[in-house]
């Protein structure tokens, strides 16, 4: 395979590195006042005016906006589908208009609209069209196919030798997110990837992108008209209007809280104070304290604890720790000891991961107004309520949160269950549960 | 013609060879056709590919040779070629380019837009990506067109016959010649059994060189 003329750089990150565990990092994409205008006789997507924003290296940012606002044209100018009017765009620091569009395109991973997958091969071949470009031999390729396809959740057995046409929606959008990634490239472009399945497929789509995205830490590029999709698959979201301008560019969380205009305000809908209860997530709450007292132990201790507590209940735990339920302070005796009986009433359990949208919502459900945040092991941390949460967002402890750059290797666990390194220890000293 | 079977077993069953030789022949004729019009179709198609503006013109010329009558087109020939199999094949291959073109040309178009940009956007050449998916993709309607042209061409091989090139054609003409309908009504029947059975052929081929539309349906 003819691969002369390509870009020193982007040979070496073209290069596959296996196995899985060392994937390419991203690179940054810097758009520097790219403007695409059509004459009267081209016909094109929609034109984009001075468009300058930079992505950082491993981010997603989301090009969102209503039809005719530029967003594919834009996208598409990274690979050179279409070639600006003016202006540059940069990969990793080197402008991409004097590198060979061929060997650029098969640099960069591409997903568009109904994946695009081709119905005259099977499954298998689908996915190593790249690597087939580059002139891997069959025996890479088809173990370079059967790890993608594990990756995304298709059993390579079941799924390489099939055609397009015998899968299901969601299953079509796995394979077109594997041949993305093929080549392992720094870079990807998603032209709405998730719009042909129903909303069900479609968030479990987006949950295990994101997670993938974890291990990843490609630098994506992202198409969408769907705002709450850009809120949540987005660390950046670029809102565009129509004419290809570039309405606002930032975290989601700062465009929900403070749009620049009427336009963002209007598109981010009226709701957006809620959808940025969906950016957050408890474990970047502070917690409130809890007095907890273990079944079996003493009585008059216990007592003695939770009244000098400003809270009126006690939180009763089995002997791990794990909640049983609540006793009120004024029935405790003053002698004896606790009893699974004595618990009155419970709180919903939130995990440390909930959105602050889902936690609300099971508190407002609950006969408790306030929620058990508990550690992956089922351990009380502390409580969460309405006001704590209302409290975190005027506080703007949710921008913080969304805008914090999490070092990649913090979420390379890839069951997901790891605790943060800044967990809220100070929170389980407090609550004395061991004592 | 009241005393005489339509059909004379008899002499059927005698001239079985010289049957099978005509039937042979007029298939030869209709291959040869049919391959060099596929080929120079592919040829004119793939310019057409390169730049649209060639459609019209080359189309044109296409259509004007497909209306002229093929006595007509046998009797214009024949002083420059002589009564000889290139002047039956060119006249044959002339009424394929029409057919062939039109079809080459609506296959490529009826690829979807986005498995071009697919294509495009993961970086095959133009030539990768016309190998490798626009022909696939347009394959059975290449093929839909490479039936029509074949039952075309067994139709007017026939013709052919008048010019001496033998086939079921000059079967045919014996028979109206000494007024024996045997021979006629044997020709036009194996003519039409022969254009069925290219039909069929080339149907089972597009199956076989499209499982992903078979299994679809399945």
């Amino acid at each position: 395979m003819a691969l002369s003329g390509i870009a020193p750089s982007l040979h070496a990150r073209v290069g596959y590195r296996s196995p899985m565990s060392k994937p390419a990092r991203g690179a940054t994409v810097e758009f520097q006042q790219v403007t695409k205008h059509y004459d009267r006789r081209e016909k094109g997507p929609g034109a984009v005016n001075d468009l300058s924003l930079t992505v950082p290296t491993g981010k997603i940012c989301v090009l969102v906006g209503p039809s005719g606002c530029g967003k594919t044209t834009s996208l598409k100018m990274v690979n050179r589908l279409i070639e600006p009017t003016s202006g540059r765009i940069l990969i990793d620091g080197q402008d991409i208009g004097g590198q060979d569009p061929i060997a650029l395109r098969r640099g960069i991973g591409y997903v568009i609209q109904q994946t695009g997958l081709f119905p005259h091969q099977k499954v298998g071949e689908n996915v190593a069209v790249v690597p087939r470009l580059l002139g891997w031999d069959k025996k890479r390729r088809r173990e370079r196919t059967d790890e993608l396809l594990s990756l995304v959740g298709l059993d390579p057995g079941r799924y390489r030798d099939r055609y397009p046409s015998q899968l299901s929606g969601g299953e079509r959008q796995r394979v077109g997110v594997a041949r993305a990634l093929a080549v392992d490239p720094p870079v990807m472009l998603m032209d709405e990837p998730f719009g042909a399945v129903d909303p069900i497929v479609r968030e479990r789509l987006q949950n295990e992108f994101l997670r993938l995205q974890e291990q990843l830490a490609k630098t994506i590029l992202f198409v969408t008209h769907d705002i709450d999709e850009a809120i949540k698959m987005g660390d950046l979201v670029a809102v565009m209007q129509r004419g290809g301008i570039l309405a606002q560019f930032g975290p989601p969380d700062e465009i929900l809280a403070n749009p620049v205009s009427d336009f963002v305000a209007r598109f981010v809908g009226a709701d957006r104070g809620l959808k940025r209860l969906s950016l957050a997530r408890v474990r970047d709450l502070e917690l409130l304290p809890v007095v907890t007292a273990r079944e079996g132990a003493d009585a008059a201790d216990a007592r003695a604890r939770a009244r000098a507590a400003p809270f009126q209940y006690l939180l009763l735990v089995d002997a791990s720790d794990r909640p049983i339920g609540w006793v009120d302070q004024d029935s405790i005796p003053s002698a004896g000891l606790l009893t699974e009986e004595m618990a009155i009433a419970m709180s919903p359990l939130l995990d440390r991961r909930a959105t602050l949208k889902d936690a609300l919502s099971m508190i407002i459900d609950a006969e408790v107004v306030a929620g058990i945040v508990v550690d992956h092991e089922g351990r009380a941390l502390g409580l969460v309520t309405a006001d704590t949460i209302g409290a975190a967002m005027r506080d703007g402890i949710v921008t913080e949160a969304a805008t914090r750059n999490e070092p990649p290797d913090e979420a390379s666990d890839p069951d997901g269950e790891t605790d943060d390194p800044d967990g809220e220890t100070a929170t389980i000293d407090r609550l004395g549960a061991g004592g | 013609m009241g005393d005489r079977p339509l059909v004379d077993w008899e002499w059927v069953f005698a001239h079985l060879d010289d049957l099978w030789a005509a039937t042979y022949q007029h298939l030869q004729l209709t291959i040869i056709a049919v391959v060099v019009g596929l080929a120079i179709s592919a040829a004119v198609s793939l310019l057409i590919y390169r730049d649209r503006r060639f459609y019209g013109p080359l189309t044109g010329v296409a259509g004007f040779l497909y209306t002229i009558p093929s006595l007509a087109l046998f009797a214009l020939l024949v002083p420059l070629t002589g009564l000889s199999i290139l002047t039956a094949e060119i006249a044959l291959v002339s009424y394929t380019l029409l057919i062939l073109i039109r079809n080459i040309m609506a296959g490529l178009d009826g690829v979807p837009l986005e498995m071009r940009e697919a294509a495009d956007g993961m970086g095959f050449t133009p030539w990768q990506r016309l190998a490798r998916v626009d022909l696939p993709l347009a394959l059975p309607v290449i093929v839909a067109g490479l039936r029509i042209a074949t039952v075309t061409i067994i139709g007017l091989v026939t013709v052919a016959g008048l010019i001496g090139q033998g086939g079921l054609g000059a079967l045919m003409i014996r028979g109206f010649s000494r007024s024996f309908p045997t021979q006629i009504y044997l020709g036009a029947f194996l003519t039409v059994a022969l254009a069925l059975a290219a039909d069929a052929a080339l149907l089972l081929l597009q199956r076989a060189m499209t499982p992903w539309l078979r299994r679809a349906s399945s």
